[in-house]
């Protein structure tokens, strides 16, 4: 490994922690989205400063080429983060259909409330020759 | 006709249905004399809620496209809301006969939830080929789950007694065949008591159902998923009846 290899693997997974934690002060993350990213981030700064970790955990594990335990553990993780997002979607869909369901009825409730509002008005107002009040628009 | 029929809420949703949704809800006033009619307007781009209002009936439009669970989970809200006791299901399409509908409330007082059949001797409604088996099958394991024999469990013609309101109002399914097949399972897994009761159908006002044998095998295969995963949620918490809010 030479040394502008080994630089730039440490560069790239500081780099990824950096944007994760920025995003996440900045509030345009939220941390149960964020903490898969920031255990890939970990994973790639601890791998890249100690190579040989990778080398060793790959033997435990029986994998012969280390790199492949590399792309093991990233297409892991990917797939964990694909499948919050489909979970997170389909909360969130429910959520949008609920809303969908109550603004309905409300309306139906506004729309009952102010036909009657109207009938009043129209039954004070009648003995007057001039109808002043008008409360709804 | 009885009282019941003054406590229900017949509930139809209509998506783009501007053609038919006038007369079915003219035709359930004249035939069923005391009920409430809500139609829920399901994110129709059509005329559908003018027409239905025009028409004489309460109207809840949806902002956008739901589907009939989302549909019918609304018409529940609005039922235990406003204090109705049953309500109907009847597409507005005009395939159900709304004369039907005093039956089937009258059967909710040996039952829970009442499904209006189409085989079950009435009419000449037929379907053949893999949506057959389809409904073949549902209707077995259906009738096993429901310790009734059910023959038509994908009618969307069914009317749900009071326990099955308050579940439903909180637990109406909106996935595809949710409205029919999950929400029998979740009716019967919580103990309440299905029956059935034959209706007659008449033809669609528009549209002929599908013979395409690609799409009929895939309604086969969603409606076995909808199905064995209906069959292994966990049981619905039904609460018990409270004073209205």
């Amino acid at each position: 490994m030479t040394p502008t290899s080994y630089a730039f693997g440490i560069v790239s997974a500081v780099l990824v922690l950096l944007v994760v934690i920025e995003l996440l002060r900045r509030h345009r993350l939220r941390e149960r989205h964020a903490i898969w990213w920031l255990v890939a981030g970990t994973l790639a700064l601890i791998v890249g400063v100690f190579p040989d970790l990778l080398s060793w955990a790959a033997g435990l594990v029986g994998i012969e080429v280390p790199i492949n335990l590399t792309f093991f553990v990233s297409i892991g993780v990917l797939f964990l983060v694909c499948l919050q997002h489909s979970a997170e979607l389909t909360r969130l869909e429910s959520k949008t259909r609920t809303l969908a369901e109550k603004t309905s009825l409300q309306e139906v409730e506004i729309r009952s409330l102010r036909e009657r509002m109207d009938a009043a008005d129209a039954a004070s107002a009648r003995p007057q020759p001039v109808r002043v009040t008008r409360r709804d628009d | 006709m009885g009282p019941a029929l003054d406590r229900t809420l017949i509930v139809m949703p209509a998506f783009n249905e501007e053609g038919s949704v006038g007369a079915v809800v003219r035709e359930v006033h004249a035939k069923v004399p005391g009920a409430s009619v809500l139609v829920v307007d399901d994110g129709s781009v059509d005329d559908t809620t003018a027409v239905a209002r025009a028409a004489g009936a309460v109207v809840a439009t949806l902002p956008f496209n739901l589907g009939v669970g989302g549909a019918m989970r609304t018409g529940f809200r609005y039922a235990v809301e406003h204090g109705f006791d049953n309500v109907v299901q009847l597409d507005s399409d005009g395939q159900h006969d709304p004369e039907s509908v005093p039956r089937l409330v009258d059967a909710l007082q040996t039952a829970d939830l009442v499904i209006g059949a189409r085989f079950a001797g009435e009419g000449d409604y037929r379907v053949r080929g893999p949506r057959q088996w389809a409904m073949r099958v549902l209707a077995a394991v259906l009738s096993r789950t429901a310790g009734t024999r059910l023959t038509d469990t994908t009618s969307g013609f069914r009317a749900s007694g009071p326990r099955a309101v308050r579940l439903f109002a909180a637990n109406y399914p909106a996935e595809y065949l949710g409205d029919t097949i999950e929400a029998l399972v979740i009716a019967t897994k919580v103990g309440c008591v299905v029956r059935q009761v034959p209706v007659s159908m008449r033809v669609r006002s528009a549209g002929v159902p599908s013979h395409n044998p690609f799409r009929a095998a895939a309604y086969l295969g969603r409606a076995c998923m909808a199905l064995v995963f209906a069959l292994s949620r966990p049981r619905a918490t039904l609460r018990p009846a409270q004073a209205a809010a």
